[in-house]
C-alpha cells in the first residue's frame, strides 16, 4: 500500500525554499513561510511515527513503479523517529536563527539553504534506494556548503575549501562504490540488494564493496575519519554549527546502521569489530581534542566526534540491547549537541568572545543559561533522570552482552572524560570574577595574539585577528529570544528522560526491524 | 572494450588524484572534475557496455541496454555540474579575498 505522507518531509521544505527564494527581498515572508513549513513537517512526522506505530512500515514507490524498478521511500520506525527529531531540530533552530542570524543573512537566501538542507536530511532518511541516498546526501551536503560560506569571513572561505575537496572526494568514491555493487549485484534497491546477498551469501568482493561504503559513511559521519570536521563546524554563525552538529553527522551514522543491518549483515564477526574498534577510537580521540582546545566552540565540536564513536559502538555490538542503546542515544545526541551549541552561541555573545581564557564570571550576567548548561553536561554524560542515561545504560548492557568487557569499560571512562571537558566550560565560563564585555574589542591587540601564538604553536589553530572573530555578532543577538528557542529543546531533554518508558516502546519497534531485516524487505517486495 | 576502459578510467583516476594534491587551488577543482568523469566512466563499465539494442519501444531486438547505468550517470552529471560550478565561485572569491590560489597560502592567511 502506498502512503503518500511519506512525500511531504521532502516537499513542505522543497516548496517553502522555492517561495522563499522568489520573496528574497520580504524577509518577513520568508520567516513566515520558513515557520511554517518546519512546524507542518513536525506535524506531519508526529502524524508518521502514529502510523508506523499502528501499521508498521510504510512504503511510497514514487510514480507508482513498484520496488525493486522504482524508487521507494520507506518509513520504519527508525527513520520515522530520525524524521520527527530532525524536524524539531529544524524548527527551534529556525527560531534561534530569527534572533541571531542578521539582516545580511537573511537577504543572501540563508532560509532558503536551511530548507534544502532539511530536505536533504528528511531524504536521506526516507529513502529506500541507495543512489536515492547519494542525491539526498548531495542535497543536504550543497546546501551546508552555502551555509558554511555565507558571510565570507577569511575563515570561513578556508574552511569551506576544505570541507567541499573532502565531500567530492568521499561522493566520488560513493558513486564507485555504488558501481561495484551495481556490477556485482545488479540492483541498488536497499530491500532488493539485502534479498540477493542473503541468496548468494556475502563474499569477497561484497564484503570489499562493504568496507568501501564504510569508508564512505564514515566520512560523512566523522567516524574515525573526522579531521575535516573542527575547522566547517567551528567557522560559521551558532546557529549553523548547532544545526551541523545535530543532523549532518547524524546522516552518516543513519546510512551506516542501515546499510550494515540491512544489506550487509551476514558477515558478522569482521566488519562490526571494525566499526567497534573505530567507535572507541574515534572516542578517545575525540574526548582527547575536546581537553585540548580553550575555545567553546570547538570543545563542543570534539564533544559531536565523541558521540559519533559512542553511537558507532552501540551498532558494532549488533544485539538487541545495543542497537536500542544506539538508537536512543542518537535521538538523545541529537537534541543535546544542539542545546549545548545554542546555550554556548549565547555565552559567546554575552562574553563577547569564544576562548576561555578571556571568560569568566558569566553565571552573573545570565544566570538561567549557566544553570541549564550545567544540566545539559550532565545529561550529555548521562546521569540517570536525564535523556542521556537510558542509551548509554542499553549500549553498555549490549556491550557486556557482546563480551567487549575492556572496550565497554574504556567507552565508559571516556564518557567521564567528555563531561570534564564540557564541565570546565562551565566553571571557567560561568564562575570566577565577572569581567567587561568583550565586545567591543574588534580587532584583538597584536601582543595578545603573540601571546597565543606561543601558546598554541601553531598559528593555524586561532582565529582570525583582522576580522570580527564572532562573526555571529555580525547579525543580531537577542538573548532572550534565543533562551526561548534552546529552552524548547531543555524541556524536550528533561522529557525524554522522565518518559524514557514511554519512549523506549517505540525504540524497541525501531530496532526489531533493524535485528530483523527480513521484515523490512518483506514490506518492500511484498515477500519477495 | 572493458579491459580499455578499465584502464582508462584507472589513468583517470591517477591524474585526478595528482591534480588534487597539488597546491594550486584551479589544478584541484580540475582533478575533482576529472575525479567524477572516471566514476562515471567506471559506473558505465562495471554496469556492461553495449550489448543490444536502446532499450525503446518498437525497437525489435532480442536484448536490450540496460538504461539505469545511464540515468544514474545523468543525475550525477547534474550534481556534480552544481558543485563545481559553485567550487569555482567559491575559488574566486576566496582568491579576491585572501589574494592567493596557493593552498599552503590559503591555510596561513585563512588562520591568521
Amino acid at each position: 500500500m502506498a502512503n503518500n505522507l511519506l512525500i511531504f518531509p521532502l516537499l513542505i521544505p522543497l516548496v517553502a525554499a522555492v517561495l522563499q527564494i522568489f520573496g528574497r527581498s520580504h524577509i518577513r515572508f520568508q520567516r513566515i513561510v520558513g515557520a511554517i513549513s518546519m512546524l507542518l513537517c513536525v506535524g506531519i512526522a508526529v502524524v508518521l511515527v502514529g502510523e508506523v506505530h499502528m501499521s508498521g512500515i510504510q512504503i511510497l514507490p514514487m510514480g507508482g513503479w513498484v520496488a525493486p524498478y522504482g524508487i521507494v521511500l520507506v518509513a520504519d520506525m527508525f527513520a520515522a523517529l530520525l524524521v520527527l527529531t530532525s524536524s524539531i531540530l529544524g524548527a527551534v533552530c529556525l527560531f534561534y536563527a530569527f534572533a541571531s542570524i542578521g539582516e545580511e543573512r537573511e537577504k543572501h537566501h540563508f532560509y532558503p539553504f536551511f530548507q534544502f538542507l532539511l530536505v536533504g536530511v528528511n531524504g536521506s532518511f526516507l529513502t529506500g534506494d541507495l543512489f536515492n541516498l547519494f542525491v539526498c546526501f548531495e542535497v543536504m551536503l550543497i546546501s551546508s556548503y552555502a551555509l558554511i560560506v555565507l558571510g565570507g569571513t577569511k575563515r570561513q572561505l578556508r574552511e569551506t575549501l576544505k570541507y567541499i575537496l573532502i565531500n567530492i572526494v568521499s561522493s566520488s568514491l560513493f558513486v564507485a562504490t555504488m558501481a561495484y555493487l551495481y556490477a556485482a549485484t545488479g540492483t541498488l534497491n536497499m530491500a532488493h540488494l539485502s534479498e540477493r546477498i542473503t541468496e548468494v551469501g556475502q563474499n569477497g568482493i561484497l564484503s570489499v564493496i562493504a568496507l568501501m561504503l564504510l569508508t564512505v559513511f564514515s566520512l560523512k559521519a566523522g567516524l574515525f575519519l573526522f579531521y575535516w570536521l573542527p575547522g566547517p563546524y567551528t567557522s560559521p554563525p551558532t546557529v549553523v554549527t548547532a544545526i551541523f552538529a545535530a543532523l549532518l553527522t547524524k546522516v552518516g551514522l543513519y546510512a551506516i546502521m542501515r546499510t550494515f543491518t540491512l544489506i550487509f549483515y551476514q558477515d558478522m564477526g569482521f566488519v562490526y569489530t571494525l566499526i567497534g574498534w573505530l567507535g572507541i577510537v574515534t572516542m578517545i580521540l575525540g574526548v582527547i581534542g575536546a581537553i585540548a582546545y580553550r575555545e567553546v566552540n570547538r570543545i563542543l565540536a570534539y564533544n559531536v566526534i565523541a558521540g559519533v564513536g559512542l553511537i558507532a559502538f552501540g551498532l558494532a555490538t549488533a544485539n538487541r540491547a545495543g542497537l536500542e542503546g544506539a538508537i536512543f542515544y542518537m535521538l538523545h545526541d541529537m537534541i543535546i549537541k544542539a542545546l549545548l551549541f545554542m546555550l554556548a552561541g549565547i555565552m559567546i555573545g554575552a562574553a563577547g568572545t569564544a576562548r576561555l581564557q578571556q571568560m569568566s564570571g558569566l553565571i552573573k550576567r545570565i544566570p538561567l543559561t549557566g544553570w541549564m548548561f550545567f544540566v545539559s553536561a550532565l545529561a550529555l554524560a548521562g546521569v540517570p533522570p536525564l535523556s542521556g542515561f537510558v542509551g548509554k545504560l542499553l549500549i553498555v548492557q549490549g556491550g557486556f552482552e557482546r563480551g567487549w568487557y575492556t572496550l565497554t569499560i574504556l567507552s565508559l571512562l571516556t564518557s567521564l572524560v567528555m563531561l570534564y571537558s564540557v564541565m570546565r566550560i562551565f566553571m571557567l565560563g560561568f564562575w570566577g570574577k565577572e569581567r567587561p564585555l568583550a565586545d567591543e574589542q574588534k580587532e584583538i591587540p597584536d601582543e595578545v595574539y603573540r601571546e597565543w601564538i606561543t601558546e598554541a604553536g601553531n598559528p593555524s589553530l586561532l582565529p582570525d585577528a583582522s576580522e570580527n572573530v564572532l562573526d555571529h555578532r555580525w547579525g543580531t543577538f537577542r538573548p532572550k529570544a534565543l533562551m526561548a528557542s534552546a529552552s524548547v529543546l531543555f524541556v524536550l531533554v528533561i522529557a525524554i528522560g522522565l518518559g524514557a518508558g514511554w519512549i523506549q516502546t517505540y525504540i524497541a519497534e525501531a530496532a526489531s526491524v533493524l535485528v530483523q531485516p527480513a521484515v523490512y524487505v518483506q514490506a518492500i517486495l511484498g515477500g519477495g | 572494450m572493458e579491459i580499455w576502459m578499465s584502464i582508462a578510467v584507472g589513468i583517470l583516476f591517477a591524474v585526478a588524484v595528482y591534480l588534487i594534491l597539488s597546491r594550486s587551488l584551479l589544478r584541484i577543482i580540475l582533478g575533482t572534475s576529472i575525479l567524477t568523469h572516471a566514476v562515471h566512466m567506471l559506473l558505465m563499465t562495471m554496469s556492461g557496455l553495449k550489448t543490444g539494442a536502446p532499450p525503446l519501444l518498437g525497437e525489435e531486438s532480442g536484448s536490450y541496454v540496460d538504461p539505469l547505468p545511464q540515468a544514474l550517470i545523468l543525475t550525477s552529471i547534474v550534481i556534480n555540474f552544481g558543485v563545481t560550478a559553485f567550487f569555482f565561485v567559491l575559488a574566486y572569491r576566496s582568491y579576491l579575498r585572501l589574494k592567493t590560489d596557493d593552498m599552503e597560502e590559503v591555510k596561513r592567511k585563512g588562520g591568521q
